[in-house]
C-alpha cells in the first residue's frame, strides 16, 4: 500500500489570465477578479489574480516580442538587464520577482494559468509532469467534482527538459487549456467553464488545508513525446493542411496509416508512426509560426500516491 | 428566345479572385496561393481569371491588416489620396488595386471580383451582396445556391446609405463577398477551405455558362439585408461589460424574437433583445469586429428578385 504524502498547507495562490495576450477567457476572469475577488475567496489561504502580459493584452495579440510562456528558463530568469531585450524577458523578471523566485522558499505556493486553444481540446488540464503530486491530485479531484464535460490531462514536460511556463514560478501550478476559441473572441460558454473548474480547484485547495485526506489513485494521463510539423514547400510555406478526419480529434487515438494531412492538391498524407498515438493542439492557430501541426502523446495510467497536509 | 423581362449583359472577359484582404484570413490566402502555381481548376474557356493576394504585408505577418483594413478604404477620398511618405500602407496599395483591376466606376474596370473572405463567426458559406440592383450578380447567387442545394448558402445585402462600406471588390462591375466560417483567424480548415473553394467553382461555372449564351429567366432569391449593428454593452470607461450570450453564439441567421437572451454579464445577468420585428443576427461574435463596435449585425429577410439575363453576344 503506498504511503501518503504530506505535503505544507497552501496559503499565497495565484490566478494569472493573459499570459497570451489573444486567450481571452482568461484575460476576462483575471479583470472580473480583479474588480471583484470575493469569488475567489477561500478561507485558508489567499488568492491573488493577475494579468500576465499586459502589452500583449492592449494589443490583443499573443505576444509583443517573445512567447511569456517560454521565457520562464535559467537562460531568460537570470540574464543580465540590457538595452533592447525584449518585453517579454523583462516582465518575466518582474513576474519572477514578484511570485517566486522560481525554485525558492519564498516562491508563491501555487499558481493557476489561464488559456484557450484554437484546438478542440475541451476542458483540458495541464501539469507538468505525474511526478507533481499536488496537481495530480488536483485534476483527480477537478475530474471528480467537475462532470459537464472529461478533462484530460496533459503533461507536457519533455524528459530532461527546464520548465518554461509561467506557472512554474510557483512552488506547483496548474494550466487550463480551453478550446475549441479563435484567438481575440469570448464565447460565454468556455467563460462560464472555466470560472466553474477554477472555483472547483479552489474547493479542493480548501479541503486539503482543512486536513482532508485524499487517498491512491490511478489516473489516465497523456504525456507528451513530441511534435508533427506541417509538410512545407522549400520557401517555408506549408504545403499542407491538416486532414478532415483528423481535424477537431483531439485526444483521439491516431493508429499507422490514419489520415493525417491533405494537400491543396488533394492528395492525403498518413502517419508513418509504428505505433497509436494520441494528438492534440491540433491545428492551434499559434504554432503555425513553428509550422507544429499537433502535438503528439502517448497515454498511460499513472498511480498517484495519497495525500495530506502537513 | 428574347423577351421584355430578358436584361443583355455584356460577356464577362475578365476575372479575379482576391485573397488575404485580411492577412490571417486563411482560406483565401492559400487558395489563392495554390491557384497561382496551378490555375487549372479555375480555368474557363474565354475567361481571364486571375488570383491575387491583395494586402501581401498583413499575409505575411498573418495579421488582418499593417495600418487600417484594406476593406474599408476602396472610397473616392481615400482612392484620389495623394501618395505622402506617412499615408497607411492598406491606402497605398488600395490604389495600386485600383490601378490595376480598376478604375472603380469606369468601363476599364475587371467584370466580376470574388474576394475571399473567412469569419470566426457561424455563418456558413455566405455570399455578399453590394447592390440590390444588379441582376448578373443576383443571378449568378441564385444560380450558386442551387448547386450548393441542400447545403445552405446565405445572401447577405450589405446595401445600406451608412453601413455599407468601401469594399476591395467593389472596384469591379460586378463584386462578388465570399464569407466562410466559422475558422478561427489564423487557422487553416480543410472542411471551410472546401466549402470556399465549391463556391467559387460554382460562380465560375455560372459565367461561363452566361458567355455561351444561355438565358437566364428572372429569378427570386431570399436574402438578409444589413439593418443595424448592435454593440456590446459597456461600461463608462468604454469597456465592454458582457459577452454574447450562450442562446444567440453560432445562431447566425436564425431568427431573434423580442424578449430572447443576447448578452451576459460577467456576473452572470443576462440582457435581452428589445426590438419590434424578428431579426436575423450575422456577424456574431467576429473577432475583428471588437474594435468596430459590433457584437452582432441585424439583418431582415427580404425576397430580391433579378430581371432575367442573356450574353449580349449571343
Amino acid at each position: 500500500m503506498a504511503a501518503s504524502c504530506r505535503l505544507k498547507p497552501l496559503s499565497r495562490v495565484a490566478v494569472c489570465g493573459g499570459t497570451h495576450g489573444n486567450e481571452m477567457s482568461g484575460i476576462y476572469l483575471a479583470k472580473h477578479w480583479l474588480r471583484d475577488p470575493m469569488e475567489l475567496q477561500r478561507g485558508s489561504f489567499a488568492v491573488k489574480p493577475f494579468l500576465g502580459n499586459p502589452r500583449a493584452i492592449e494589443k490583443r495579440v499573443r505576444y509583443v516580442g517573445q512567447d511569456l510562456n517560454r521565457t520562464f528558463t535559467t537562460e531568460f530568469l537570470s540574464s543580465a538587464e540590457a538595452e533592447d531585450e525584449p518585453y517579454e524577458v523583462v516582465l518575466a523578471r518582474e513576474i519572477n520577482q514578484t511570485y517566486g523566485p522560481k525554485g525558492s522558499a519564498q516562491a508563491f505556493d501555487f499558481m493557476f494559468d489561464l488559456h484557450n486553444t484554437t484546438a478542440s481540446m475541451g476542458t483540458c488540464l495541464i501539469v507538468d509532469s505525474e511526478e507533481s503530486l499536488l496537481p495530480m491530485h488536483m485534476c483527480h479531484y477537478i475530474q471528480m467534482h467537475y462532470t459537464r464535460s472529461p478533462c484530460p490531462v496533459y503533461l507536457y514536460k519533455l524528459p530532461g527538459e527546464e520548465t518554461y511556463s509561467i506557472n512554474s514560478v510557483a512552488k506547483a501550478g496548474l494550466a487550463l487549456e480551453l478550446g475549441p476559441q479563435p484567438q481575440q473572441v469570448v464565447r460565454a460558454d468556455l467563460f462560464t467553464q472555466m470560472k466553474d473548474l477554477i472555483a472547483c480547484a479552489l474547493d479542493f485547495i480548501e479541503l486539503f488545508n482543512k486536513g482532508t485526506v485524499f487517498p491512491a489513485f490511478e489516473i489516465e494521463a497523456y504525456k507528451i513525446t513530441g511534435r508533427m510539423d506541417y509538410p512545407c514547400y522549400p520557401d517555408g510555406e506549408i504545403s499542407a493542411m491538416v486532414h478532415l478526419k483528423l481535424q477537431d480529434k483531439d485526444f483521439l487515438p491516431l493508429n499507422p496509416r490514419d489520415p493525417i494531412f491533405q494537400t491543396f492538391s488533394g492528395e492525403e498524407i498518413l502517419y508513418e508512426g509504428n505505433t497509436t498515438i494520441y494528438p492534440a493542439f491540433i491545428n492551434e492557430a499559434a504554432y503555425y509560426e513553428k509550422k507544429m501541426a499537433f502535438a503528439k502523446m502517448e497515454k498511460h495510467t499513472f498511480s498517484i500516491p495519497g495525500l495530506q497536509r502537513e | 428566345m428574347t423577351s421584355c423581362y430578358v436584361v443583355h449583359e455584356a460577356p464577362v472577359r475578365r476575372v479575379a479572385i482576391f485573397g488575404g484582404t485580411h492577412g490571417n484570413e486563411l482560406s483565401g490566402v492559400f487558395l489563392v496561393k495554390h491557384w497561382q502555381e496551378n490555375g487549372d481548376e479555375i480555368q474557363r474557356t474565354g475567361l481571364e481569371v486571375r488570383p491575387f493576394i491583395t494586402n501581401p504585408r498583413a499575409v505575411k505577418k498573418c495579421t488582418r491588416y499593417i495600418d487600417c483594413d484594406l476593406n474599408r478604404v476602396f472610397d473616392p477620398d481615400n482612392l484620389g489620396r495623394q501618395i505622402t511618405e506617412d499615408i497607411p500602407y492598406e491606402v497605398r496599395r488600395a490604389q495600386e488595386i485600383n490601378h490595376v483591376f480598376g478604375p472603380k466606376n469606369s468601363n476599364d474596370a475587371y467584370d466580376i471580383i470574388f474576394d475571399l473572405h473567412n469569419t470566426t463567426s457561424n455563418m456558413g458559406g455566405t455570399l455578399i451582396l453590394e447592390n440590390s440592383r444588379n441582376n448578373f450578380t443576383i443571378q449568378m447567387f441564385h444560380y450558386i445556391k442551387n448547386a450548393l442545394a441542400p447545403e445552405c448558402c446565405p445572401v447577405f445585402l450589405i446595401e445600406h446609405p451608412n453601413l455599407k462600406y468601401a469594399t476591395t471588390r467593389s472596384i469591379a462591375k460586378h463584386p462578388v463577398g465570399v464569407e466562410v466560417g466559422p475558422q478561427p483567424q489564423g487557422v487553416l480548415r480543410a472542411d471551410i477551405l472546401d466549402k470556399m473553394r465549391k463556391i467559387i467553382k460554382h460562380g465560375l461555372d455560372f459565367v461561363h455558362i452566361f458567355n455561351k449564351g444561355k438565358e437566364f429567366p428572372p429569378c427570386t432569391i431570399e436574402i438578409y439585408k444589413i439593418m443595424e449593428k448592435v454593440d456590446y454593452p459597456r461600461n463608462k470607461n468604454g469597456e465592454i461589460t458582457a459577452v454574447i450570450h450562450p442562446s444567440l453564439q453560432d445562431q447566425d441567421w436564425q431568427p431573434l424574437n423580442n424578449g430572447e437572451p443576447i448578452f451576459l454579464t460577467i456576473d452572470g445577468e443576462t440582457i435581452n433583445y428589445e426590438g419590434d420585428c424578428t431579426v436575423y443576427p450575422t456577424f456574431v461574435n467576429e473577432a475583428a469586429y471588437y474594435e468596430k463596435k459590433q457584437a452582432f449585425v441585424k439583418t431582415v429577410k427580404v425576397k430580391l428578385t433579378a430581371k432575367g439575363i442573356r450574353s449580349s453576344l449571343s
